[in-house]
């Protein structure tokens, strides 16, 4: 409908354009101490920063990629090409009108600031490496709620930040999160004081203008007691030639009674490898619930996880992934209970259009000695052409009595008679299928936000239009 | 010409023929009920001219009012005033009645034009009504779980909206108890009128007590054996397909 507003602009038919790069800051191509000490340099990191970067640096020269299990494909990135920080040199200004002309036309052509208007409590951009831009309603911020980029949470906030800082993913925790622990910059970090509920969502939007480049934000959020937050991210890029890398860290702290929901819409061009590891504490009775939704890149890896901690913490990962053509969504979600009568519930919906592959990755681990756990998933996978793949990987590992799971999966096929009727009446052979695949994530859209169910609808129709002749 | 011209149409499908020479006219204004045994081919010239792509078409040819049916997709066909509701219609999982007609309806618009949602709403609730449907069946997903009466009426409330120039029925009477019957056959003729063709597919002779035809041919084997005025539909139920065939100018074979 007309009146609505979508969430996070992240039609990649408007993404795909770049300006010419004016970086004053660039690391150069390739990886090695001193890209790491570079990087330090620029952004002025204290001592204990320097030292984590160097750690994560040589976990990750020393963790092979993961290629006993996941895609080979991980082995077209060539390290040595990308570029690892790329900035104006600027600082995130508080005013749009104070950004670089180029970023803010760009920021604008995504239609950032409108929304920022519209209907959210806080908006952080940034552009390559660096916030170019980070703003909090002055009503929010008054409530004692922090909204910065990473870089000036570290310094400005030390004694929270550290506290909770590679907590929730150590830098050993995969190879790609060393890495991001080497190069993290940018990404948010955000502070909920106890009992301050935010009730517009805080966005970010992560935008990658320049080519051979490596995006790596690091974001903690952290909801001290009875507090709740959303926070949603976008991302686009523009389509080049070369690989893109985008490999973030996401830790998220739900203290005591505390609610956080993260929502994510990635639409990446399909040069971008999008490696990105995702995890949540909940403490007792904390939620954490991610919604995330795959559109795009050439490999997707991504599994959201939540460890519930405290007695009655509750995780929840809601995702849809879609693979088309030439695209490996491989995506999923891990829950780790990890005190009594916590609950945990992962719905997963995937769509292979072409060649596109899906593959689920499930873990659900309740060690024996818990009791009245529960744990509900359900993957589905809806597949559009012949061939169209998808797999499922489903780890439960639930000991001990009076736990409860409860797993479902199913694999559907539009099929051509499907396809015909709805032609019948009058839609092309795109719309029909956009319409089915909108009819197979429907139940799941209906828990999402407004703004972002909108939103995602129509990235799906953008989606089916391009891949049928 | 306002009509439908089906003329010497062949139609095969892995190799074999099944509609072998067929012609039939269905001018606008006109309901015209096509009858015959299980297997002669009614349900393969139906999605011929809806254009179902398993099917080919290897003689003959097919106009919508002096168009030529079978060179377009089967949406453009649709959106040009064709409609077929299916002997057997298909599930969509997850897409409500109500947002299926929605997107059909807009399909039928210019470019950047938007289908008035209050408009729509009292145009389905109407026609809901029309067929004696209860309002909350639009909430439902298209044909899912539905029961074999209530997949016939849905269609025939697509028919109601979308209003085509031509609408092929195919056994839209099958599996509908009595009362249904009277129903739908009630909805069927108030879209009667000078803008719309029927071409009735039906077993039954039941049927045409209700939705009167202005003319009824029989098939047999993919041909049309005979043609006559509504009387003939009684005769044949009386002496059969064997009374029909035998009947036929040239003999049709399988
Ligand atoms: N896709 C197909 N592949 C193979 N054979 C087919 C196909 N479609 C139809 N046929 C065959 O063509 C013949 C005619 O079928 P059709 O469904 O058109 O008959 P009908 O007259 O509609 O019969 P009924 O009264 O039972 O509905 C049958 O022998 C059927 O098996
Ligand atoms: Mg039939």
């Amino acid at each position: 409908m007309k009146t609505e507003t979508s969430a996070v602009n992240i039609d990649r038919s408007k993404g795909d354009f770049f300006y010419p790069e004016a970086h004053v800051r660039d690391a150069g191509a390739g990886l090695s101490e001193r890209t790491v000490r570079y990087i330090s340099d620029v952004k002025e990191d204290p001592d204990w920063v320097r030292e984590f970067r160097l750690r994560g640096l040589k976990t990750f020269l020393e963790k092979p990629l993961p290629t006993h299990w996941a895609s080979k494909d991980l082995e077209a990135i060539d390290f040595d090409k990308i570029r690892y920080y790329l900035s104006p040199g600027t600082e995130a200004k508080r005013s749009w009108d104070e950004v670089p002309d180029d970023i803010k036309r760009t920021f604008e052509r995504l239609g950032i600031p409108e929304q920022e208007r519209k209907f959210l409590a806080g908006v952080e951009a940034q552009f390559d490496s660096e916030a170019v831009y980070s703003n909090i309603k002055k009503a929010v911020g008054e409530q004692g709620v922090i909204f910065v980029g990473s870089t000036e949470g570290l310094k400005n906030y030390p004694e929270i930040f550290r506290k909770w800082f590679g907590k929730v993913i150590p830098i050993a925790d995969n190879k790609f999160s060393a890495l991001n622990s080497a190069v993290f910059s940018g990404g948010s970090f955000i502070y909920v004081p106890p009992g301050v509920k935010v009730k517009h969502p805080l966005q970010a939007y992560f935008r990658i203008n320049a080519e051979n480049f490596g995006q790596f934000e690091r974001t903690l959020i952290i909801a001290d007691e009875g507090s709740e937050v959303t926070y949603m991210e976008g991302c686009t890029a523009p389509k080049f030639n070369t690989p893109t890398l985008h490999s973030a860290v996401v830790e998220l702290v739900a203290l005591k009674g505390a609610k956080i929901q993260y929502i994510t819409v990635q639409n990446w061009a399909s040069n971008v490898f999008n490696l990105v590891t995702k995890r949540g504490l909940a403490q007792e009775n904390a939620e954490v619930k991610w919604i995330d939704c795959n559109i795009g890149s050439r490999l997707t890896m991504k599994y959201p996880s939540v460890i519930m901690k405290g007695r009655k913490a509750r995780g929840e990962v809601l995702s849809i992934a879609l693979a088309n053509d030439g695209q490996h969504q491989d995506t999923g979600a891990k829950m780790i209970h990890a005190a009594d009568e916590t609950t945990s519930n992962i719905i997963s919906k995937s769509i292979s259009i072409g060649k596109g592959r899906a593959t689920y990755r499930g873990l659900v681990h309740v060690p024996k000695h818990l009791k009245h756990c529960k744990n509900n998933t359900e993957c589905d996978a809806l597949l559009i052409n012949a061939t169209s793949r998808t797999d499922t990987y489903p780890a439960i590992t639930v000991r001990g009595t009076g736990n409860a799971v409860q797993h479902e999966a199913s694999v559907s096929q539009v099929s051509a008679e499907q396809i015909f009727y709805m032609q019948q009446r009058g839609l092309s052979e795109a719309q029909a299928m956009s319409l089915s695949v909108n009819g197979f994530v429907n139940d799941l859209v209906r828990q999402f936000p407004m703004e972002y169910s909108v939103e995602l609808k129509r990235l799906i129709e953008l989606e089916m239009e391009g891949s049928v002749g | 010409m306002k009509e439908l011209n089906i003329e010497n149409l062949r139609i095969a499908v892995d190799g074999q023929e099944i509609v072998r020479g067929l012609t039939l006219r269905v001018p606008r204004g006109e309901v015209h009920a096509l009858m015959g045994p299980n297997g002669s081919g009614k349900s393969t010239l139906a999605k011929v001219l809806a254009g179902h792509p398993d099917y080919h078409v290897t003689a003959g040819k097919v106009l919508m009012d002096g168009e030529n049916l079978l060179e377009l997709e089967p949406d453009e066909r649709a959106r040009r005033g064709l409609f077929m509701a299916f002997q057997y219609p298909s599930e969509i999982p997850g897409v409500t009645i109500a947002n299926f007609l929605r997107a059909a309806m807009q399909s039928r618009l210019p470019e950047g034009e938007e289908l008035e949602a209050t408009d729509y709403y009292a145009k389905l609730y109407e026609k809901i009504e029309l067929l004696g449907m209860d309002r909350s069946f639009t909430s439902r997903a298209v044909n899912e779980g539905f029961s074999g009466g209530e997949k016939k009426r849905t269609e025939i409330l697509q028919l109601a909206m979308l209003e085509p120039k031509y609408a092929v029925l195919d056994e839209t009477d099958s599996g509908l108890d009595i009362d249904a019957l009277k129903t739908v056959a009630h909805g069927v003729n108030s879209l009667r009128g000078p803008d719309l063709g029927i071409l009735l597919i039906t077993h039954y002779q039941r049927l045409l007590n209700y939705i009167i035809p202005d003319h009824v041919h029989v098939m047999v084997a993919g041909r049309i054996v005979r043609s006559g005025r509504k009387e003939l539909a009684l005769e044949l139920e009386e002496r059969g397909y064997d009374w029909a065939r035998d009947g036929a100018i040239e003999p049709a074979f399988r």
